[in-house]
């Protein structure tokens, strides 16, 4: 099967490893990720709150592209996957004169996690998994844009959604309930009040170690990076706390699988994940 | 003078986020969900109230609209579908056309780092962005003063080691095509 792929900034940076998980599982269940040519940035947070022509036309550019293609893209930012989503919902037959690539909605827009739990994909889910994640506790953290709004993300359940829970069980995982699945983790905010974010961040590492978790599966880059690069600091800053290890749902999905070079994007997260893995016989 | 521009500013918002704003009746539902709420100067119920009051100075010059995360709870909760974080994007606008400064002036500073870097190379380049909001918010030297430039540099060797500092800046050969759509923003700003 062959997709139109738009990976977006992170993946060229700070979320290499999703990037890189994203490639080998897809690899692996037959799916051909074709890289829509020459894409430009969504223009992410920071076009919407500067003007709405340009939070539309970014992501209008790409979408044009990703058009020419025919097939459906996926993207595996949620930032990215809202303001694509949003661009299409905008554009509509009375106001795409204004823009210059205007866009049909011919294509779907669809998240990496949505797209991989398609029910086509099941059956060859449950076929590739050599490793049951056996004694893992995740918690899945699905954070704000992937839901919300509902009328963009067409998400049925956006208060407690299900899709990256029932994949984690799946891969043999123990799927931990939390309340925190779709709050907000203080992304935005990090570079500028780190210390508005790292209240966020805190909660939400809080009650992870509160339900008992050992882990937090996430589906964005920006959830990932922020959940996982601030854990000392605020460790420090309390006196105490445990840190835990925040995964992308790929590298699971390789893990279970017995891919290779899970080790190499495991090297590349703040929080090493490997001790956590050696104590539970994964690695 | 003040009086037009005050209803001026109400009857902006309205058109950008429609006459729903109307019907707010301060059930507090959208300032109860948000997780930025301990940090704003005012509540997000309080804002929407305020604009439909048309007090326009004590909403573009508070916290609370650079603080909004864009989070969309409040727009996805409000039971009279009222798009509220189109509110908070839409007195952002507002505040930049002001021309006055912010007094979380950081925030704004950064997205035009974020945008510059788009609009210099297509795609964002983390390292560089975040040098030149580090150095055009005076982040950096607060920092030096503040000793939390240690924090930052710990956690740009790990991430630089681990392989996430991408050194060199993206290429997009569409490059012209997106710094027209800039282009094409600022025109449209105008009319």
């Amino acid at each position: 099967m062959r997709i139109s792929f738009f990976p977006g900034c992170s993946l060229e940076g700070t979320a290499r490893e999703f990037g890189e998980s994203i490639q080998s599982v897809c690899k692996s269940l037959d799916v051909r990720l074709e890289e829509i040519k020459d894409w430009s940035c969504c223009g992410a947070s920071s076009a919407h709150c500067t003007s709405e022509y340009l939070s539309i036309a970014l992501p209008a550019r790409n979408l044009s592209i990703a058009e020419k293609t025919g097939k459906d893209l996926v993207t595996p930012c949620a930032a990215c996957f809202s303001r694509l989503k949003t661009a299409a919902a905008m554009i509509t037959d009375e106001s795409k004169a204004d823009f210059e690539f205007p866009c049909t909605g011919k294509i779907s827009i669809l998240h990496i996690l949505e797209f991989l739990c398609q029910h086509d994909f099941s059956e060859k889910i449950d076929k590739l998994i050599k490793k049951p994640l056996k004694n893992l506790k995740a918690v899945s953290y699905y954070g704000c844009l992937l839901v919300r709004p509902p009328e963009i993300t067409d998400a049925e359940h956006w208060e407690d959604p299900t899709t990256l829970d029932i994949l984690v069980s799946r891969l043999g995982a123990e799927s931990v309930f939390w309340p925190y699945k779709t709050e907000c983790c203080g992304g935005s905010l990090v570079l500028t009040r780190v210390d508005v974010a790292k209240k966020l961040i805190s909660r939400l590492l809080d009650m992870a170690g509160e339900a008992d978790a050992d882990c937090i599966v996430t589906a964005c880059p920006l959830c990932q990076a922020n959940l996982d690069t601030r854990q000392d600091e605020i460790a420090s800053e309390k006196g105490v706390g445990q840190e835990i290890p925040v995964f992308y749902f790929t590298e699971l999905m390789g893990l279970a699988f017995g891919l290779e070079g899970t080790g190499k994007w495991f090297r590349r997260h703040i929080v090493d994940p490997r001790p956590l893995l050696k104590s539970k016989n994964l690695i | 003078m003040e009086a037009k521009e005050n209803r001026d500013f109400r009857d902006a918002v309205v058109k950008a986020v429609g006459d729903s704003i109307f019907t707010c009746y301060q059930c507090y539902k959208c300032s109860a969900g948000c997780p930025v709420c301990f940090a704003m100067d005012l509540q997000p119920h309080q804002v929407i109230r305020a604009v439909l009051f048309m007090q326009r100075e004590r909403v573009l010059s508070s916290r609370t609209i650079w603080l909004c995360a864009s989070c969309e709870t409040c727009t996805t909760r409000c039971p009279n579908e009222i798009n509220i974080a189109k509110v908070m994007d839409t007195l952002r606008h507002l505040q930049q056309a002001s021309g006055n400064q912010s007094r979380e002036s950081k925030i704004p500073i950064f997205h035009n780092a974020f945008l510059a870097s788009i609009k210099k190379s297509g795609r964002v380049h983390e390292l560089s962005m975040i040098r030149d909001y580090s150095l055009n918010s005076g982040d950096f030297r607060e920092k030096l003063k503040t000793g939390g430039w240690r924090n930052d540099v710990k956690l740009g060797i790990k991430m630089f080691l681990r392989g996430k500092l991408k050194i060199l800046p993206p290429r997009c050969k569409g490059i012209k095509e997106v710094r027209n759509i800039f282009h094409l923003s600022e025109e449209h700003k105008k009319t």
